[in-house]
């Protein structure tokens, strides 16, 4: 039960894809994984779908999303589990020369 | 039209600190005001996690931690600043691709702090996506220091 049970959660947005989530920067969303999340924030606001998540609906690579704090790439990406409360961050890859 | 950033004397002097902290290796922070406006009231710096004296990517708490910051003080993240320690302060062809990507604001600044003379030289550019050349996406806007 508690493996697949929903968890209520925050994600957090940053400023360039508020306006894709009628301004917020954050949203409370519910789901067992960081995928389920995801799949949940992209079809509540469609218009964030393609700046986070690619054709094969895999996590961009400009872009880092965080649990608590910790990069998924480490975690068990988008498999890895949420707890009620938790925060997910999605983050801009931003990188120069 | 020839665009005017105005920059917090107090933030200027961090970004200069922040520069020469880190030398030989690339700086980089977050350059926040308020929201829609030419004026830089904060830099918040934010650590190199390439730790490169060639390239600089924003370690992703390091961005997270100035965006909540930003928004907790009503203010925006209006641009990036970042140190060249071996070129002069304008966007290199890694920039120039890295600014135009989706997840960077079209609006955000480009500032750069070159300290390849031994002394600073800070210039600011938005940077947009130009299919005919990549240069030709480069607009300077002067930085104006103030109080």
């Amino acid at each position: 039960m508690s493996e697949t049970a929903s968890s209520t959660v925050t994600v957090r947005l940053p400023t360039v894809l508020r306006p894709q989530a009628n301004g917020q920067s954050t949203v409370e969303l519910s789901g067992a994984t960081v995928g389920e999340v995801v799949t949940a924030l992209v079809s509540e606001y469609p218009g964030l779908k393609t700046n986070i998540l690619d054709d094969d609906g895999n996590v961009r690579k400009f872009v880092n999303v965080y649990v608590n704090d910790e990069d998924i790439r480490f975690l068990d990406k988008l498999d890895t589990p949420v707890e009620a409360g938790a925060e997910v961050a999605i983050l801009p890859a931003v990188a120069g020369g | 039209m020839i665009s005017v950033l105005h920059l917090a004397r107090t933030a200027y002097l961090e970004i200069l600190a922040e520069a020469w902290r880190v030398y030989p290796l690339e700086a980089c922070g977050l350059l926040v005001g308020p929201g829609g406006s030419n004026s830089i009231t904060q830099f918040h710096p934010v650590h190199n996690a390439a730790e490169s004296s060639r390239v600089f990517t924003l370690d992703s708490l390091g961005y997270m931690k100035a965006e909540r910051a930003a928004d907790d003080a009503g203010l925006e993240v209006l641009g990036v600043l970042h140190s060249h320690t071996h070129t002069s302060a304008y966007p290199s062809p890694t920039d120039v691709a890295e600014a135009t990507q989706p997840l960077v604001p079209t609006t955000w600044r480009w500032a750069i702090v070159s300290l390849a003379w031994g002394y600073p030289e800070l210039r600011s550019f938005v940077i947009s996506d130009n299919q005919e050349s990549p240069t030709a996406g480069i607009a300077e806007e002067s930085v104006v220091l103030s109080d």
